[in-house]
Protein backbone atom coordinates (compact mmCIF):
# COMPACT_ATOMS: atom_id res chain seq x y z
CA UNK A 1 0.00 0.00 0.00
CA UNK A 2 2.43 2.36 1.02
CA UNK A 3 4.62 1.66 -2.68
CA UNK A 4 1.14 2.46 -4.32
CA UNK A 5 1.26 6.01 -2.32
CA UNK A 6 4.76 6.85 -3.31
CA UNK A 7 4.06 5.81 -6.88
CA UNK A 8 1.50 8.62 -6.67
CA UNK A 9 4.00 10.92 -5.02
CA UNK A 10 7.17 10.53 -7.53
CA UNK A 11 4.70 10.60 -9.92
CA UNK A 12 3.15 14.49 -8.67
CA UNK A 13 6.58 15.13 -8.00
CA UNK A 14 7.72 14.32 -12.02
CA UNK A 15 4.29 16.38 -13.42
CA UNK A 16 4.97 19.28 -11.33
CA UNK A 17 8.83 19.19 -12.03
CA UNK A 18 8.45 19.22 -16.24
CA UNK A 19 5.36 21.12 -15.76
CA UNK A 20 8.25 23.87 -14.03
CA UNK A 21 10.68 23.20 -16.75
CA UNK A 22 8.25 23.82 -19.78
CA UNK A 23 6.87 27.01 -18.22
CA UNK A 24 10.65 28.12 -17.81
CA UNK A 25 11.51 27.32 -21.01
CA UNK A 26 8.39 28.92 -22.49
CA UNK A 27 9.22 32.61 -20.17
CA UNK A 28 12.99 32.14 -21.27
CA UNK A 29 12.40 31.47 -25.07
CA UNK A 30 9.91 35.24 -24.98
CA UNK A 31 12.82 36.75 -23.19
CA UNK A 32 15.99 35.88 -25.02
CA UNK A 33 13.84 37.30 -28.13
CA UNK A 34 15.19 40.88 -26.64
CA UNK A 35 18.37 40.38 -25.18
CA UNK A 36 21.53 40.24 -26.28
CA UNK A 37 23.82 38.82 -28.24
CA UNK A 38 21.11 39.56 -30.87
CA UNK A 39 19.30 36.83 -32.29
CA UNK A 40 20.17 34.71 -35.05
CA UNK A 41 17.74 35.90 -38.06
CA UNK A 42 19.14 33.08 -40.06
CA UNK A 43 18.13 30.68 -37.96
CA UNK A 44 14.42 31.81 -37.73
CA UNK A 45 14.28 31.78 -41.63
CA UNK A 46 15.74 28.59 -42.13
CA UNK A 47 13.11 27.22 -38.99
CA UNK A 48 10.25 29.33 -40.77
CA UNK A 49 11.00 27.80 -43.82
CA UNK A 50 10.86 24.32 -42.09
CA UNK A 51 7.45 24.73 -40.35
CA UNK A 52 5.77 26.93 -42.91
CA UNK A 53 7.41 25.91 -46.02
CA UNK A 54 7.69 22.23 -45.70
CA UNK A 55 4.10 21.90 -44.42
CA UNK A 56 2.50 23.73 -47.40
CA UNK A 57 1.76 20.35 -49.21
CA UNK A 58 0.72 18.21 -46.49
CA UNK A 59 -1.76 21.30 -45.55
CA UNK A 60 -2.90 21.79 -48.55
CA UNK A 61 -4.29 18.27 -49.12
CA UNK A 62 -5.50 17.94 -45.97
CA UNK A 63 -7.68 21.58 -45.73
CA UNK A 64 -9.23 21.02 -49.29
CA UNK A 65 -10.18 17.38 -48.76
CA UNK A 66 -11.92 18.62 -45.58
CA UNK A 67 -13.75 21.67 -47.47
CA UNK A 68 -15.03 18.74 -49.93
CA UNK A 69 -16.54 16.73 -47.40
CA UNK A 70 -17.85 19.41 -45.16
CA UNK A 71 -19.82 20.75 -48.25
CA UNK A 72 -20.99 17.43 -48.79
CA UNK A 73 -22.05 16.76 -44.95
CA UNK A 74 -23.66 20.46 -44.82
CA UNK A 75 -25.48 19.86 -47.51
CA UNK A 76 -27.33 16.29 -46.77
CA UNK A 77 -28.02 18.30 -43.46
CA UNK A 78 -29.25 21.39 -44.79
CA UNK A 79 -31.19 20.01 -47.31
CA UNK A 80 -33.91 18.91 -44.84
CA UNK A 81 -35.14 22.32 -43.90
CA UNK A 82 -34.75 23.46 -47.30
CA UNK A 83 -31.50 25.60 -46.82
CA UNK A 84 -29.62 24.34 -49.71
CA UNK A 85 -27.86 27.93 -50.07
CA UNK A 86 -26.37 27.93 -46.64
CA UNK A 87 -23.57 25.53 -47.63
CA UNK A 88 -21.39 28.00 -48.80
CA UNK A 89 -21.37 29.78 -45.32
CA UNK A 90 -21.72 26.88 -43.34
CA UNK A 91 -18.48 25.41 -44.89
CA UNK A 92 -16.62 28.85 -44.86
CA UNK A 93 -17.51 29.72 -41.16
CA UNK A 94 -16.67 26.01 -39.88
CA UNK A 95 -13.29 26.39 -41.49
CA UNK A 96 -12.21 29.86 -40.49
CA UNK A 97 -13.23 29.59 -36.67
CA UNK A 98 -12.32 26.01 -36.34
CA UNK A 99 -11.25 23.26 -38.67
CA UNK A 100 -8.77 25.79 -40.15
CA UNK A 101 -6.50 25.86 -37.17
CA UNK A 102 -7.11 22.87 -35.58
CA UNK A 103 -6.47 20.96 -38.64
CA UNK A 104 -3.22 22.78 -39.44
CA UNK A 105 -2.20 22.95 -35.68
CA UNK A 106 -2.82 18.71 -35.98
CA UNK A 107 -0.65 18.23 -39.04
CA UNK A 108 1.91 20.60 -37.82
CA UNK A 109 2.68 18.88 -34.76
CA UNK A 110 2.65 15.48 -36.59
CA UNK A 111 5.04 16.59 -38.78
CA UNK A 112 7.38 19.59 -37.98
CA UNK A 113 6.74 18.78 -34.21
CA UNK A 114 8.04 15.23 -34.14
CA UNK A 115 10.70 16.28 -36.24
CA UNK A 116 11.89 19.49 -34.40
CA UNK A 117 11.39 17.06 -31.21
CA UNK A 118 13.99 14.23 -32.68
CA UNK A 119 16.47 16.93 -34.09
CA UNK A 120 16.62 18.73 -30.41
CA UNK A 121 16.74 15.14 -28.86
CA UNK A 122 19.54 13.60 -31.18
CA UNK A 123 21.59 16.99 -30.29
CA UNK A 124 20.86 16.44 -26.67
CA UNK A 125 22.04 12.85 -26.74
CA UNK A 126 24.81 13.25 -28.96
CA UNK A 127 26.35 15.76 -26.63
CA UNK A 128 25.77 19.00 -29.50
CA UNK A 129 23.79 20.79 -26.94
CA UNK A 130 27.07 20.48 -24.39
CA UNK A 131 29.26 21.50 -27.20
CA UNK A 132 26.82 24.96 -27.92
CA UNK A 133 27.53 25.57 -24.69
CA UNK A 134 31.32 24.82 -24.22
CA UNK A 135 31.68 27.32 -27.17
CA UNK A 136 29.74 30.16 -25.40
CA UNK A 137 26.33 30.18 -27.28
CA UNK A 138 23.38 29.60 -24.88
CA UNK A 139 21.69 26.54 -26.11
CA UNK A 140 18.24 27.03 -25.72
CA UNK A 141 18.54 30.89 -26.97
CA UNK A 142 20.16 29.36 -30.40
CA UNK A 143 17.93 26.03 -30.36
CA UNK A 144 14.36 27.13 -29.27
CA UNK A 145 13.82 30.72 -29.92
CA UNK A 146 14.04 30.44 -33.47
CA UNK A 147 11.59 27.49 -33.38
CA UNK A 148 9.20 29.23 -31.22
CA UNK A 149 9.42 32.16 -33.29
CA UNK A 150 8.80 29.97 -36.33
CA UNK A 151 5.27 28.59 -34.64
CA UNK A 152 4.01 31.79 -33.71
CA UNK A 153 4.31 33.39 -37.20
CA UNK A 154 3.68 30.29 -39.70
CA UNK A 155 0.90 28.78 -38.13
CA UNK A 156 -1.52 31.61 -38.54
CA UNK A 157 -0.14 31.50 -42.37
CA UNK A 158 -0.62 27.80 -42.58
CA UNK A 159 -4.20 28.06 -41.28
CA UNK A 160 -5.51 31.10 -43.57
CA UNK A 161 -3.88 28.79 -46.39
CA UNK A 162 -5.73 25.70 -44.65
CA UNK A 163 -8.84 27.97 -45.08
CA UNK A 164 -8.69 29.02 -48.41
CA UNK A 165 -8.32 26.04 -49.66
CA UNK A 166 -11.01 24.48 -47.66
CA UNK A 167 -13.23 26.64 -48.94
CA UNK A 168 -12.43 26.30 -52.29
CA UNK A 169 -12.60 22.85 -52.08
CA UNK A 170 -16.50 23.50 -50.42
CA UNK A 171 -16.94 25.57 -53.58
CA UNK A 172 -15.81 23.47 -56.15
CA UNK A 173 -18.22 20.15 -54.40
CA UNK A 174 -21.28 22.62 -53.77
CA UNK A 175 -21.20 24.09 -56.95
CA UNK A 176 -20.17 22.01 -59.61
CA UNK A 177 -21.39 18.92 -58.22
CA UNK A 178 -24.15 19.60 -55.94
CA UNK A 179 -25.19 22.28 -58.35
CA UNK A 180 -26.07 24.87 -55.80
CA UNK A 181 -25.73 28.58 -57.66
CA UNK A 182 -22.16 29.60 -57.75
CA UNK A 183 -23.72 33.48 -57.36
CA UNK A 184 -26.02 32.15 -54.35
CA UNK A 185 -22.51 30.57 -52.79
CA UNK A 186 -20.36 33.13 -52.89
CA UNK A 187 -22.49 35.30 -52.10
CA UNK A 188 -23.90 33.98 -49.18
CA UNK A 189 -20.47 33.37 -48.09
CA UNK A 190 -19.56 37.07 -47.89
CA UNK A 191 -23.01 37.79 -46.38
CA UNK A 192 -22.00 35.55 -43.34
CA UNK A 193 -18.68 35.73 -43.08
CA UNK A 194 -16.52 38.53 -41.28
CA UNK A 195 -13.07 39.13 -40.66
CA UNK A 196 -13.80 38.60 -37.35
CA UNK A 197 -14.36 34.57 -37.62
CA UNK A 198 -11.26 34.84 -39.44
CA UNK A 199 -9.25 36.48 -36.89
CA UNK A 200 -10.42 34.50 -34.49
CA UNK A 201 -9.07 31.11 -35.89
CA UNK A 202 -6.01 33.08 -36.64
CA UNK A 203 -5.38 33.78 -32.61
CA UNK A 204 -6.38 29.89 -32.18
CA UNK A 205 -3.67 28.94 -34.64
CA UNK A 206 -1.26 31.79 -32.98
CA UNK A 207 -1.35 29.77 -29.68
CA UNK A 208 -1.27 26.15 -31.43
CA UNK A 209 1.85 27.70 -33.50
CA UNK A 210 3.61 28.22 -29.64
CA UNK A 211 2.26 24.79 -27.96
CA UNK A 212 3.49 22.48 -31.13
CA UNK A 213 6.69 24.18 -30.86
CA UNK A 214 7.46 24.62 -27.04
CA UNK A 215 6.18 20.81 -26.68
CA UNK A 216 8.94 19.55 -29.30
CA UNK A 217 11.48 21.91 -27.91
CA UNK A 218 10.58 20.79 -24.42
CA UNK A 219 10.82 17.14 -25.29
CA UNK A 220 13.49 16.96 -27.28
CA UNK A 221 15.58 19.76 -25.46
CA UNK A 222 15.44 17.37 -21.92
CA UNK A 223 15.62 13.86 -24.08
CA UNK A 224 17.87 11.12 -22.45
CA UNK A 225 18.59 7.98 -22.70
CA UNK A 226 20.48 7.47 -26.88
CA UNK A 227 18.30 6.53 -29.04
CA UNK A 228 15.25 5.41 -27.67
CA UNK A 229 14.98 8.25 -25.44
CA UNK A 230 14.52 10.38 -28.80
CA UNK A 231 12.33 8.13 -30.07
CA UNK A 232 10.29 8.70 -26.71
CA UNK A 233 10.73 12.44 -26.89
CA UNK A 234 9.49 12.23 -30.51
CA UNK A 235 6.19 10.59 -29.67
CA UNK A 236 5.46 12.46 -26.68
CA UNK A 237 5.95 15.73 -28.79
CA UNK A 238 3.24 14.75 -30.85
CA UNK A 239 0.91 13.32 -28.13
CA UNK A 240 1.56 16.28 -26.05
CA UNK A 241 0.90 18.71 -28.79
CA UNK A 242 -2.41 17.36 -30.24
CA UNK A 243 -3.83 17.00 -26.65
CA UNK A 244 -2.88 21.09 -25.39
CA UNK A 245 -3.90 21.83 -29.02
CA UNK A 246 -7.58 20.23 -28.67
CA UNK A 247 -7.72 21.06 -24.96
CA UNK A 248 -6.74 24.66 -25.89
CA UNK A 249 -9.19 25.12 -28.60
CA UNK A 250 -12.23 24.39 -26.19
CA UNK A 251 -10.90 27.05 -23.88
CA UNK A 252 -9.87 29.79 -26.76
CA UNK A 253 -13.01 28.94 -28.25
CA UNK A 254 -15.01 29.37 -24.94
CA UNK A 255 -13.53 32.57 -24.23
CA UNK A 256 -13.77 34.53 -27.87
CA UNK A 257 -17.46 33.15 -28.20
CA UNK B 1 47.09 26.42 -13.28
CA UNK B 2 43.17 24.91 -12.34
CA UNK B 3 43.27 23.43 -8.85
CA UNK B 4 40.51 20.87 -8.08
CA UNK B 5 39.04 20.86 -4.29
CA UNK B 6 37.86 18.13 -2.38
CA UNK B 7 34.70 17.91 -5.51
CA UNK B 8 31.66 15.90 -4.77
CA UNK B 9 28.94 15.16 -7.08
CA UNK B 10 26.03 12.38 -6.84
CA UNK B 11 23.28 11.40 -8.97
CA UNK B 12 20.21 10.46 -6.88
CA UNK B 13 21.66 8.19 -4.36
CA UNK B 14 24.79 6.94 -6.42
CA UNK B 15 28.05 8.94 -5.62
CA UNK B 16 30.14 9.52 -8.66
CA UNK B 17 32.81 11.79 -7.02
CA UNK B 18 33.86 11.58 -3.78
CA UNK B 19 36.13 13.85 -2.66
CA UNK B 20 38.42 14.73 -5.92
CA UNK B 21 41.63 17.02 -5.99
CA UNK B 22 44.02 17.64 -8.23
CA UNK B 23 46.29 19.79 -9.69
CA UNK B 24 46.84 21.01 -13.47
CA UNK B 25 49.91 22.39 -14.10
CA UNK B 26 49.58 25.31 -16.71
CA UNK B 27 51.22 24.50 -20.00
CA UNK B 28 51.38 20.74 -19.36
CA UNK B 29 49.28 17.56 -20.65
CA UNK B 30 47.73 16.42 -17.79
CA UNK B 31 46.14 12.60 -18.09
CA UNK B 32 43.23 11.24 -16.14
CA UNK B 33 42.95 7.26 -16.24
CA UNK B 34 40.50 5.17 -15.26
CA UNK B 35 37.83 2.64 -15.61
CA UNK B 36 34.80 2.82 -17.91
CA UNK B 37 31.91 4.08 -15.76
CA UNK B 38 34.42 5.54 -12.77
CA UNK B 39 33.06 9.46 -13.83
CA UNK B 40 35.87 10.90 -16.01
CA UNK B 41 33.29 12.43 -18.00
CA UNK B 42 31.35 13.89 -15.21
CA UNK B 43 35.03 15.45 -14.01
CA UNK B 44 35.39 17.28 -16.95
CA UNK B 45 32.05 18.53 -17.60
CA UNK B 46 32.28 19.56 -14.04
CA UNK B 47 35.62 21.90 -15.17
CA UNK B 48 33.72 23.67 -18.12
CA UNK B 49 30.50 24.22 -16.30
CA UNK B 50 27.85 21.56 -17.97
CA UNK B 51 27.33 19.86 -14.62
CA UNK B 52 27.30 21.77 -11.23
CA UNK B 53 29.20 20.12 -8.23
CA UNK B 54 27.30 19.32 -4.60
CA UNK B 55 30.43 20.81 -3.52
CA UNK B 56 34.11 21.68 -3.57
CA UNK B 57 35.78 24.01 -5.53
CA UNK B 58 37.53 24.19 -9.02
CA UNK B 59 40.07 26.79 -9.12
CA UNK B 60 40.99 28.87 -12.24
CA UNK B 61 43.25 31.52 -11.32
CA UNK B 62 42.42 32.31 -7.78
CA UNK B 63 38.80 32.15 -8.57
CA UNK B 64 36.43 29.23 -7.63
CA UNK B 65 34.47 28.98 -10.90
CA UNK B 66 32.18 26.49 -9.34
CA UNK B 67 30.39 29.70 -7.94
CA UNK B 68 30.45 32.47 -10.22
CA UNK B 69 27.81 34.26 -12.15
CA UNK B 70 26.55 32.73 -15.84
CA UNK B 71 27.92 36.07 -17.43
CA UNK B 72 31.49 35.72 -15.89
CA UNK B 73 31.26 31.96 -16.77
CA UNK B 74 31.12 33.17 -20.31
CA UNK B 75 34.36 34.94 -20.06
CA UNK B 76 35.63 31.64 -18.37
CA UNK B 77 34.24 29.57 -21.29
CA UNK B 78 36.17 31.74 -23.94
CA UNK B 79 39.50 30.52 -22.25
CA UNK B 80 38.57 27.11 -22.98
CA UNK B 81 37.92 24.51 -26.29
CA UNK B 82 36.31 21.34 -25.70
CA UNK B 83 36.62 18.06 -27.40
CA UNK B 84 33.51 15.61 -27.28
CA UNK B 85 33.89 11.86 -26.33
CA UNK B 86 31.53 11.60 -29.65
CA UNK B 87 33.03 14.63 -31.18
CA UNK B 88 29.70 16.19 -31.36
CA UNK B 89 29.90 17.63 -34.28
CA UNK B 90 26.78 19.88 -35.51
CA UNK B 91 25.52 17.74 -37.82
CA UNK B 92 23.39 19.85 -39.77
CA UNK B 93 26.47 21.93 -40.48
CA UNK B 94 29.24 20.95 -43.08
CA UNK B 95 33.18 20.80 -41.52
CA UNK B 96 34.01 24.48 -42.25
CA UNK B 97 30.61 25.57 -40.36
CA UNK B 98 31.33 23.16 -37.17
CA UNK B 99 35.14 24.40 -36.90
CA UNK B 100 34.56 28.15 -37.53
CA UNK B 101 31.13 28.09 -35.69
CA UNK B 102 32.69 30.20 -33.04
CA UNK B 103 34.65 32.46 -35.29
CA UNK B 104 31.05 33.41 -36.59
CA UNK B 105 29.13 33.66 -33.10
CA UNK B 106 31.84 35.38 -31.14
CA UNK B 107 33.85 37.72 -33.77
CA UNK B 108 33.34 40.15 -36.37
CA UNK B 109 35.66 38.45 -39.35
CA UNK B 110 34.28 38.35 -42.88
CA UNK B 111 33.37 34.75 -44.39
CA UNK B 112 36.93 34.64 -45.88
CA UNK B 113 39.12 35.60 -42.91
CA UNK B 114 36.70 32.91 -41.07
CA UNK B 115 37.45 29.97 -43.93
CA UNK B 116 41.23 31.06 -44.05
CA UNK B 117 41.19 30.51 -40.02
CA UNK B 118 39.22 27.26 -40.54
CA UNK B 119 41.72 25.69 -43.54
CA UNK B 120 44.51 26.76 -40.87
CA UNK B 121 43.14 24.85 -38.40
CA UNK B 122 42.36 22.05 -40.28
CA UNK B 123 45.51 21.71 -41.81
CA UNK B 124 47.06 21.99 -38.47
CA UNK B 125 44.98 18.86 -37.52
CA UNK B 126 45.60 17.00 -40.49
CA UNK B 127 42.92 17.65 -43.25
CA UNK B 128 42.87 19.46 -46.06
CA UNK B 129 39.77 19.77 -48.91
CA UNK B 130 37.16 18.67 -46.14
CA UNK B 131 35.58 21.27 -45.59
CA UNK B 132 32.78 21.04 -47.48
CA UNK B 133 31.74 17.80 -45.97
CA UNK B 134 29.27 16.86 -43.75
CA UNK B 135 29.78 15.24 -40.19
CA UNK B 136 28.29 11.92 -41.19
CA UNK B 137 30.63 11.46 -44.33
CA UNK B 138 33.42 11.45 -41.87
CA UNK B 139 35.17 8.18 -40.48
CA UNK B 140 35.46 8.07 -36.81
CA UNK B 141 39.41 9.62 -36.63
CA UNK B 142 38.77 12.48 -39.27
CA UNK B 143 35.65 13.34 -36.79
CA UNK B 144 37.70 13.66 -33.82
CA UNK B 145 40.31 15.77 -35.71
CA UNK B 146 37.68 17.57 -37.13
CA UNK B 147 36.84 18.20 -33.28
CA UNK B 148 39.98 18.85 -32.46
CA UNK B 149 40.30 22.26 -34.94
CA UNK B 150 37.03 23.00 -33.56
CA UNK B 151 37.94 23.27 -29.47
CA UNK B 152 40.85 24.85 -30.63
CA UNK B 153 39.98 27.71 -33.25
CA UNK B 154 39.85 30.62 -31.01
CA UNK B 155 43.20 29.53 -29.73
CA UNK B 156 42.34 29.13 -25.86
CA UNK B 157 44.27 28.60 -22.78
CA UNK B 158 43.21 25.20 -21.92
CA UNK B 159 41.67 21.97 -24.32
CA UNK B 160 39.85 19.16 -22.65
CA UNK B 161 39.60 16.45 -24.17
CA UNK B 162 37.11 13.36 -23.38
CA UNK B 163 38.67 10.01 -25.04
CA UNK B 164 40.25 11.06 -27.76
CA UNK B 165 41.33 7.78 -28.62
CA UNK B 166 37.84 5.75 -28.13
CA UNK B 167 36.97 4.19 -30.93
CA UNK B 168 39.91 4.31 -33.56
CA UNK B 169 42.49 1.64 -34.74
CA UNK B 170 45.96 1.46 -33.05
CA UNK B 171 47.50 3.56 -36.00
CA UNK B 172 44.80 6.49 -36.00
CA UNK B 173 45.05 6.33 -32.11
CA UNK B 174 48.87 6.75 -31.87
CA UNK B 175 48.64 9.87 -34.68
CA UNK B 176 46.20 11.79 -32.69
CA UNK B 177 48.49 11.37 -29.97
CA UNK B 178 51.32 13.31 -32.17
CA UNK B 179 48.40 15.71 -33.21
CA UNK B 180 48.01 16.43 -28.84
CA UNK B 181 51.73 16.64 -28.73
CA UNK B 182 52.03 18.95 -31.78
CA UNK B 183 48.97 21.58 -31.11
CA UNK B 184 50.22 21.54 -27.64
CA UNK B 185 53.80 22.18 -27.99
CA UNK B 186 53.13 25.03 -30.46
CA UNK B 187 51.47 26.77 -28.03
CA UNK B 188 52.26 25.68 -25.01
CA UNK B 189 48.88 25.19 -24.20
CA UNK B 190 47.03 23.21 -20.83
CA UNK B 191 45.82 19.95 -21.75
CA UNK B 192 43.51 18.01 -19.79
CA UNK B 193 42.81 14.95 -21.12
CA UNK B 194 40.62 11.99 -20.03
CA UNK B 195 41.62 8.31 -21.18
CA UNK B 196 41.24 4.80 -20.44
CA UNK B 197 44.25 4.25 -23.32
CA UNK B 198 47.46 3.25 -21.56
CA UNK B 199 49.42 3.61 -24.77
CA UNK B 200 48.17 7.13 -25.56
CA UNK B 201 49.09 7.90 -22.08
CA UNK B 202 52.07 6.94 -21.39
CA UNK B 203 52.99 9.10 -25.40
CA UNK B 204 51.52 12.30 -24.01
CA UNK B 205 51.42 12.71 -20.20
CA UNK B 206 53.40 15.17 -18.54
CA UNK B 207 51.40 13.70 -15.33
CA UNK B 208 48.95 11.04 -14.99
CA UNK B 209 46.45 10.87 -12.40
CA UNK B 210 44.11 8.06 -11.88
CA UNK B 211 40.50 8.08 -10.71
CA UNK B 212 38.84 5.17 -8.77
CA UNK B 213 35.73 4.82 -7.02
CA UNK B 214 35.37 8.87 -6.67
CA UNK B 215 38.78 10.14 -5.82
CA UNK B 216 42.79 10.27 -7.85
CA UNK B 217 44.04 7.52 -5.69
CA UNK B 218 47.36 8.17 -6.89
CA UNK B 219 49.23 10.77 -9.80
CA UNK B 220 52.64 11.07 -10.69
CA UNK B 221 55.04 11.65 -13.80
CA UNK B 222 54.61 8.25 -16.31
CA UNK B 223 57.77 7.03 -14.34
CA UNK B 224 56.50 7.58 -11.19
CA UNK B 225 52.95 5.51 -12.28
CA UNK B 226 55.39 3.30 -13.84
CA UNK B 227 56.71 2.21 -10.46
CA UNK B 228 54.04 2.42 -8.27
CA UNK B 229 52.92 0.18 -5.72
CA UNK B 230 49.38 0.43 -5.65
CA UNK B 231 47.90 -2.43 -6.44
CA UNK B 232 45.19 -0.49 -8.53
CA UNK B 233 47.43 1.42 -10.30
CA UNK B 234 49.26 -1.66 -10.93
CA UNK B 235 46.45 -3.64 -12.18
CA UNK B 236 45.59 -0.90 -14.18
CA UNK B 237 48.19 0.38 -16.24
CA UNK B 238 49.35 -3.38 -16.82
CA UNK B 239 45.53 -4.00 -18.08
CA UNK B 240 45.23 -7.11 -16.01
CA UNK B 241 41.64 -9.00 -15.30
CA UNK B 242 42.73 -10.36 -11.92
CA UNK B 243 43.76 -7.93 -8.96
CA UNK B 244 42.10 -5.28 -6.48
CA UNK B 245 39.93 -4.21 -9.22
CA UNK B 246 36.85 -6.44 -9.94
CA UNK B 247 35.34 -6.51 -13.44
CA UNK B 248 31.32 -6.57 -12.24
N1 LIG C 1 23.48 13.32 -16.02
C1 LIG C 1 23.61 12.15 -15.36
N2 LIG C 1 22.59 11.69 -14.61
C2 LIG C 1 22.69 10.53 -13.95
N3 LIG C 1 23.78 9.75 -13.97
C3 LIG C 1 24.83 10.14 -14.69
C4 LIG C 1 24.79 11.37 -15.44
N4 LIG C 1 25.98 11.51 -16.07
C5 LIG C 1 26.71 10.43 -15.74
N5 LIG C 1 26.03 9.60 -14.92
C6 LIG C 1 26.53 8.35 -14.34
O1 LIG C 1 27.81 8.59 -13.83
C7 LIG C 1 28.65 7.47 -14.04
C8 LIG C 1 29.95 7.90 -14.64
O2 LIG C 1 29.72 8.30 -15.97
P1 LIG C 1 30.85 8.87 -16.91
O3 LIG C 1 30.22 9.13 -18.24
O4 LIG C 1 31.54 9.99 -16.26
O5 LIG C 1 31.84 7.64 -17.03
P2 LIG C 1 33.24 7.60 -17.78
O6 LIG C 1 34.28 7.38 -16.75
O7 LIG C 1 33.38 8.77 -18.66
O8 LIG C 1 33.10 6.27 -18.63
P3 LIG C 1 33.49 6.00 -20.17
O9 LIG C 1 34.93 5.69 -20.15
O10 LIG C 1 32.65 4.83 -20.54
O11 LIG C 1 33.14 7.22 -20.94
C9 LIG C 1 27.87 6.49 -14.88
O12 LIG C 1 27.44 5.45 -14.05
C10 LIG C 1 26.68 7.28 -15.39
O13 LIG C 1 25.56 6.44 -15.44
MG1 LIG D 1 33.20 9.17 -20.62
Amino acid sequence: MTGFFEDIGRYTVRVVNSTGLLCAMLLKSFLYIFTPPRLNIRNVFKQMEFVGVQSLFVVILTGSFTGMVLALQSYTALKRFGAESMVGPTVALSMARELGPVLTGLMVAGRAGSAMATELGTMRVTEQVDALFTMGVNPMKYLVVPRVLAGLLMLPLLAIVTDFVGSVGGYMIGVKYLGINSGVYIGRTLDYVTTGDIFEGLIKSLFFGLIIAITACYNGYYATGGAKGVGKAATSAVVMGCVLILVSDYILTSIMM
Amino acid sequence: MIEINNLRKSFGAKVILDGVNLTVQKGKITVIIGRSGEGKSVLIKHLIGLIKPDSGEIILDGRDITSISEKDFNTVLGRFGMLFQSAALFDSMDVAGNVGFALREHTSLSEREVMDKVSEKLRRVGLTGVERMMPSELSGGMKKRVGLARAIIMDPEIVLFDEPTTGLDPVMSDSIGDLILETQRQQKTTYFVITHDITLTYKIADTIAMLHKGRIIESGTPEEMKASANPVVRQFIEGRAEGPIKVA
